[in-house]
């Protein structure tokens, strides 16, 4: 009896915990990716408590109307080999929850997949990779270079290429989106788009060793005028970076936030073999490498 | 690095300059104790060349309470150090090594032994057998497991642990970033209790196979039997690829090879999909066995047979095929794309089916039922709701999309606790309750019992339900310390005295076997618990033998019959019984396997060499050997029989 009530308790204080006052993170989105998956989380929140309190209703009725205290001494319980009818509906109603969260699960796949809908402009490119233990961001369009932060315009879809110079890490803002790994001998694509201005926390959510901890970035989102006025800014203020000072930004340590005009993409250029994004976007980033060698290539897409 | 740099723990702490002193003052100890009191010759005899089941299980058992209590002091250490903002507890050093060695302790050091335990206990006496199918073979996968654990727990005193995490990723597990010797003691040790956890898998498929009683058809083995076939099954498959990913990984940190860097033509991914490709079906290995017990203990104590027998059984066959189909759904967040993330989002949710399947049958077991709270059925109840819990979050993470913001993160972490402990380690608790009088030929306190159950289940619901809230809100796993502004501390304060509450729980339990030996009465009879399969049919504690004659068998509820409906179990003369002989010879070779495992992490390759020549030669000495076994005569039977009738009954 009293696990139930403890049960029954923990799990009230934790929806009351979770509907409280100061939203998670998580459920707390400030993008249209992050949304998506906040909605589907409530969701599942809401039909699993559904069936985890089916469930314990189920077990309470029958301790309570079965237990031996309250039996007759001599009460032999029968002998049921099952029914063919409550084994169906046994089978039959989690295949119905199953097919309906798979259908959901599949559509959110390829929203989240894909870049983020709604929007005039085209997908702001970032080229964010991780080195022990700090992130380095490089905007082509601007042509400018931060460390350790991340300033991102609302209202255009972003589109982040992941790479690593070092152990696999996981480029993560909560807020925005979910993550996505960054791995040294490819890229990786995450789409994400930023709805209002504010400050955001950022980080690298997969273990990379002893600095992993503090292996993290501030994001600010702000709006297009005001980005474009950071960017000029930063031509007046920063220095360009060169090749042999971003060898020395690699080396392990955490910096603090940097910024720099120009891009390592120059010198030291992502990875070429590009992971899961859609068909046509592969071709265009294999013809922008067009020196690199064809027979190699294709036994790099054998691999997967 | 200089010769003897190697030895040396890299990042040594008072905390481990302690545990030397300790570990060096266990051994002293325990050596002195044993020659004081002239027990090496008993030890040698009766345990060391053993190659009876019922030992080999008893030794499983304590092996794997050692390293629960190993696994749970890293657990209260790495709860300790998070309890409150910007802890100086541990270091990060000190705080991965600790969570590296807290996933491979508990997994392949606990949970394997624990299961294998009760495999090796229960499966011969439920089908009425005298031994398993290849009884030295059986002593043979003791020693490598416990010659790999041992291996394992000597990192952290000498050349360092472990740091890249149990799932040992590389890049970070490869020579540039993980330096010391520690990977290399991941790699061999999970090599060599791997190796034994394959012929375990050989073993038990070829003695449920080929050596259940007379009538006992597949379709009428008990349910534990069931479980533990479908689980060696998996093993077998499963296995060879950690086998391999760890001979690659091995020869990647040791002689230079190229699988899975990132220059060089290597890929990093194929560890992880090698890892998984293992370790998800390993996690079926696990909780299989445990929803056998379950099935067992929820039948016994409500006095019904199990429900839905048939549905229990395709349920598991169902499983063990979809185990092998999910193993992306580890990394979902690893860039393939829509359509495969979307492919392996459904197979995982799937597996919800059969499991769910599963709980309602336990469910209408005990629909009707007559309901014993004893402490064995206190674990198994509460299991159902808690393991519910854990399951449906599992189907959270299962929605690929979704899982992008659970992934690496405290949810995680919650979710797959939420499993193993309401399923793996509550039913060992319960199984460890439930058989223990068959094996010891007394019961474990109910009172105590009860305390422990209750402890351990608040303790485990305040430690783990809290890191659902803080996954969602941002809480990373294997972060050491976090700062005051996260607003983390409140909830990771509550998930340390869960932890505690679950040490104290633990250490209950010990109480419980330590006052159960002073204080149980010893003539409980064959049948304490009132059960229904054939291992209650034997005498307790169970003789050498087993059975004196083996069991008629005509229902998956043999012994229940015998009881209720008069069938005849045991008929017929009784005839010699002939048993294997002890050797020394799997000892030995565990010693071999540690000498040599110990020369590979620290390319020690002399001794190396010459401890895998002792390896092969052991081996051939063994296809040389002629051993027909022994045989215990009418004779002898009769007068331990008579004893049995005679003392405790």
């Amino acid at each position: 009896m009293k696990l139930k009530w403890a049960l029954l308790v923990s799990l009230t204080t934790l929806t009351a915990i979770l509907a409280g006052c100061e939203p998670l993170m998580v459920l707390d989105p400030k993008g249209p990716m992050a949304a998506r998956q906040a909605s589907d989380i409530m969701l599942l929140i809401v039909l699993m408590s559904f069936i985890v309190i089916a469930v314990l209703v189920i077990l309470a009725i029958v301790l309570f109307k079965y237990r031996a205290s309250k039996m007759p001494e001599d009460y032999e319980p029968p002998h049921i080999e099952g029914n063919i009818w409550v084994e169906v509906i046994c089978i039959g109603v989690p295949i119905i929850i199953v097919a309906f969260l798979s259908f959901v699960s599949i559509k959110s796949n390829y929203i989240v997949e894909s870049a983020p809908t709604g929007y005039e402009e085209e997908p702001l490119v970032i080229y964010a990779s991780s080195s022990d233990w700090k992130w380095h961001f490089s905007y082509p369009e601007q042509g400018i270079e931060t460390v350790n932060y991340l300033y991102i315009p609302t209202n255009r879809p972003l589109e982040f290429k992941l790479y690593s110079y070092g152990p696999i890490t996981s480029f993560w803002i909560p807020q925005l989106g979910g993550q996505k790994y960054a791995m040294a001998d490819m890229v990786t694509t995450l789409h994400l788009a930023a709805d209002e201005p504010g400050e955001m926390m950022g980080r690298n959510a997969n273990f990379s060793g002893k600095g992993f901890t503090e292996n993290t970035f501030n994001v600010t989102a702000m709006s297009q005028k005001d980005f474009d006025e950071w960017v000029e800014d930063v031509y007046k203020t920063a220095d360009p970076i060169t090749e042999e000072e971003f060898n020395k930004l690699l080396e392990p340590g955490h910096l603090g936030q940097m910024t720099f005009t120009g891009t390592h993409l120059d010198f030291s250029p992502a990875p070429e073999h590009n992971h899961g994004s859609d068909g046509d976007e592969t071709e265009a980033e294999h013809d922008e490498h067009s020196s690199h060698d064809e027979t190699n290539e294709e036994s790099d897409h054998s691999g997967h | 690095m200089e010769f003897f740099e190697r030895f040396a723990v890299p990042h040594p702490s008072p905390m481990i300059y302690a545990s030397m002193v300790a570990i060096g003052l266990v051994v002293i100890g325990i050596v002195f104790g044993i020659t004081y009191f002239k027990k090496w010759g008993y030890l040698w005899r009766e345990w060391f060349t053993t190659v009876d089941h019922k030992k080999i299980g008893i030794m499983y058992l304590i092996s794997a309470l050692l390293m629960l209590f190993r696994g749970g002091a890293d657990a209260i250490l790495m709860r300790l150090q998070l309890s409150s903002p910007d802890m100086e507890i541990l270091d990060a050093q000190h705080y991965n090594e600790i969570f590296t060695t807290h996933g491979v302790v508990m997994i392949i050091f606990m949970a394997m032994p624990f299961i294998f335990a009760f495999m090796n206990l229960v499966v011969p006496l439920q089908i009425g057998a005298r031994d398993v199918a290849f009884p030295r073979l059986n002593a043979l996968s003791f020693w490598l497991f416990f010659a790999g654990a041992m291996l394992f727990n000597i990192s952290f005193v000498v050349g360092g642990s472990p740091d890249a995490g149990w799932t040992s990723y590389f890049p970070l597990a490869g020579n540039d970033f993980s330096t010391s010797v520690g990977t290399n003691y991941y790699m061999i040790a999970i090599q060599i209790s791997g190796i034994g956890s394959l012929m375990t898998g050989i073993n038990m498929i070829t003695t449920i196979l080929k050596m259940r009683a007379p009538g006992m058809t597949l379709m009428k083995m008990p349910m534990f039997t069931w479980s533990a076939f479908i689980a060696n099954v998996i093993i077998v498959f499963a296995f060879p690829v950690l086998t391999i990913a760890l001979l690659m990984g091995t020869t990647d940190r040791l002689f230079a090879t190229n699988f899975f860097t990132t220059t060089n033509g290597g890929m990093d991914m194929l560890w992880a999909n090698f890892f998984w490709v293992w370790g998800h079906p390993e996690v079926y290995i696990l909780i299989l066995p445990a929803f056998g017990l379950y099935s067992e203990i929820i039948s016994t104590f409500s006095s019904r047979n199990l429900y839905g027998y048939k549905s229990m059984v395709g349920s598991m066959v169902l499983i063990s095929l979809l185990s092998f189909l999910v193993w992306t759904h580890h990394f979902f967040t690893m860039g393939q794309g829509a359509l495969t993330n979307s492919i392996f989002s459904v197979t995982t949710m799937a597996i919800a089916v059969p499991t769910g399947v599963k709980i309602f049958n336990w469910l209408f077991t005990m629909y009707k039922g007559k309901i014993r709270f004893t402490v064995p059925m206190l674990y198994s109840i509460g299991f159902i709701p808690l393991f519910t819990v854990g399951g449906v979050t599992g189907v959270m993470l299962a929605m690929s999309a979704a899982d992008y913001q659970f992934h690496n993160t405290m949810f995680l972490v919650a979710h797959f606790h939420n499993t193993i402990i309401p399923g793996v380690v509550f039913a060992m608790l319960a199984g460890l309750t439930y058989y223990w009088p068959k094996f010891f030929g007394f019961m474990l306190n109910e009172k105590i019992g009860k305390w422990s159950f209750w402890l351990l289940s608040v303790g485990f619901v305040l430690a783990f339900f809290p890191m659902y809230i803080t996954g969602l809100d941002g809480q990373a796993r294997r972060m050491y310390t976090y700062s005051e502004a996260t607003g983390f501390g409140p909830l990771n304060l509550m998930s340390f005295f869960g932890a505690a509450l679950m040490a104290i729980a633990f250490v209950t339990i010990v109480y419980n076997i330590l006052y159960s030996i002073k204080n149980s009465p010893r003539n409980i009879g064959n049948d304490p618990w009132d059960a229904r399969s054939l291992e209650w049919a034997t005498h307790t504690p169970v003789p050498e033998y087993n059975f004196a004659r083996l069991p008629q068998v005509a229902s998956s509820e043999a012994y229940w019959d015998a009881k209720k409906n008069g069938h005849k179990l045991f008929t017929g003369e009784l005839k010699d019984i002939h048993m294997p002989n002890n050797s020394g010879v799997p000892f030995i070779m565990g010693i071999i396997f540690f000498v040599a495992g110990f020369s590979f992490i620290f390319a020690l390759w002399v001794p190396a060499v010459i401890a895998l020549i002792g390896i092969f030669a052991c081996m051939a000495l063994r296809s040389f050997e002629l051993d027909h076994g022994r045989h215990i005569h009418v004779k002898e039977i009769k007068e331990i029989e008579s004893q049995y009738e005679g003392g405790a009954k």
